[in-house]
């Protein structure tokens, strides 16, 4: 196994210093970056994101990096992990905004479904919640106890294919927390925010396949 | 079963950490970076920060603090102390906070949780309120680090708190502070039939039954203590520590149930 460098996309939303401040810690290299040639040979590639959807997808273009992206993402493979917005950005549109997104996820992302939450249920979901691994072939792997992960969002991704789901959390209903397929992870939650099981999480995806492996 | 947050209260006093008694007398705890990695290593759900020499000085929060603080910090944390613009609160964010505390600032200036709450949620916006038990006439309201009583009734001030954009409360009880006698659990039930909003019960917790009692008996939605997760022993000695997460299951979550509004 290897351990290459991170590439965390810095492209304006988000803090991506915390990110880079937990791969620190673990002692695993990384660049916080908005060009696009660092996106062209990066190895591993972080991608965070608060704030507005469309507001994340206008920077993406804005930036000029969504040509750069999508080469090294798609056509070269290499693993992406997309946190928060970032996520939700995989997806093809949001409930939130007008404007699409990357539409690497056969997914579209939907606004917390008041109808089906309880009446202690608050929109937006804030705080801890268990998580329950579906596809622990991913970097979903390895926890020391049942994995528990820090939310902050009003949001969530819906996918076509249910094998997409890397795992689910409850928030009134049980919710896609974390989508996989191919070399894309995407997670709702924040793992810089989830002391060990966000280490766990982030030391697996530095140590997991590269797209030329 | 249910988690709850139980969450360390830490008070910053020029850049070093301390312990107060009441809001009075302090203690000397350690250096804040040092303690926030302690706590964070401790898989601690949530650290409230908050600086009581700043607000009365009328200076401006210590943002470089903050930003080493966020650092080491791997576990979301409020800062309060000495906010008093949106500026201010941005730039709290942007140091890697996770939620803003009001509390002077709720009354001097009573449009800033909203227009926090528009820009970052409700969520991000925390109002704290101290209270002191009068001889008559019930809990008084106290800002400024508790020196300064503001006109109304707590359960009012907390309604417009929530009503100004506050996504939860932090109720401190001044006359518990530091003084290991359990949670004012009036205090704690007056407020959370006033309120809809997760309120934080804070001020005298001496162990996880007071943390239970203050959910099942006074219907917070989450705990806080100083005193307790910085001292140890009959003479107070400071050691930082936190209760395992066996101990909380057991004597905490594994008591909780549906009818338990917790967040």
């Amino acid at each position: 196994m290897t351990t290459g460098a991170i590439t965390i996309v810095d492209y304006g939303c988000g803090n991506p210093a915390s990110i880079r401040n937990m791969l620190k810690k673990l002692g695993i290299k990384a660049t916080i970056t908005s060009e696009a040639e660092d996106i062209l040979t990066s190895e591993r590639i972080v991608f965070p994101g608060v704030g507005a959807f469309d507001h994340g997808a206008e920077s993406i273009r804005e930036k000029g990096i969504s040509e750069a992206l999508e080469q090294r993402v798609i056509r070269d493979g290499v693993p992406i992990l997309g946190i928060c917005v970032g996520m939700q950005l995989l997806g093809r549109r949001s409930d939130e905004g007008k404007l699409p997104g990357l539409g690497w996820i056969d997914g579209d992302v939907l606004a917390f479904d008041r109808s089906r939450l309880g009446p202690t249920d608050r929109v937006p979901h804030m705080g801890w919640a268990m998580l329950d691994v579906k596809q622990p072939q991913t970097a979903l792997h390895g926890f020391h106890e049942e994995p528990r992960f820090y939310f902050v969002h009003s949001f969530h991704m819906t996918c076509d294919d249910p094998a997409d789901v890397a795992a689910t959390a409850h928030h009134g209903y049980d919710f896609c927390a974390a989508v996989a397929s191919r070399n894309i992870l995407g997670v709702q939650f924040h793992p810089e925010k989830s002391h060990r099981f966000g280490m766990t999480l982030l030391r697996n995806f530095a140590e997991g396949k590269t797209g030329a492996e | 079963m249910k988690r709850v947050r139980v969450i360390p209260t830490l008070l910053i006093e020029r850049g070093r950490l301390v312990k107060t008694v009441r809001f009075g007398k302090r203690t000397y705890v350690g250096d804040p970076v040092n303690t926030v990695r302690i706590f964070s290593d401790k898989e601690v759900d949530e650290l409230m920060l908050l600086d009581i020499s700043v607000a009365k000085a009328g200076s401006e929060p210590d943002f470089d603090l903050l930003r080493e603080i966020a650092s080491e910090c791997f576990i979301p944390f409020g800062y309060g102390g000495g906010i008093r613009t949106l500026e201010q609160a941005r730039r709290a964010f942007d140091s890697g906070v996770e939620k803003v505390v009001l509390n002077t600032a709720l009354h001097r200036s009573p449009t800033l949780a909203g227009k926090i709450a528009r820009m970052y949620g409700n969520q991000a916006v925390v109002a704290s309120i101290d209270v002191k038990k009068g001889l008559f006439g019930g809990p008084k309201v106290m800002t400024e680090c508790g020196s300064r009583r503001v006109p109304g009734e707590v359960t009012e001030i907390a309604r417009n708190a929530v009503d100004a954009g506050a996504g939860e409360i932090l109720l401190t009880a001044i006359d518990r502070d530091g003084t290991f006698e359990g949670y004012d659990m009036d205090l704690i039930r007056r407020v959370t039939s006033a309120v809809d909003v997760p309120v934080i019960a804070s001020g005298g917790a001496r162990g996880v039954p007071d943390f239970l009692a203050a959910i099942k008996e006074g219907g917070a939605s989450a705990v806080a203590a100083g005193a307790q997760f910085v001292f140890k022993g009959p003479h107070r000695a400071v050691l930082v520590n936190y209760p395992s997460q066996a101990v909380l299951r057991e004597g905490l979550f594994d008591h909780l149930g549906p009818e338990d509004i917790v967040a």
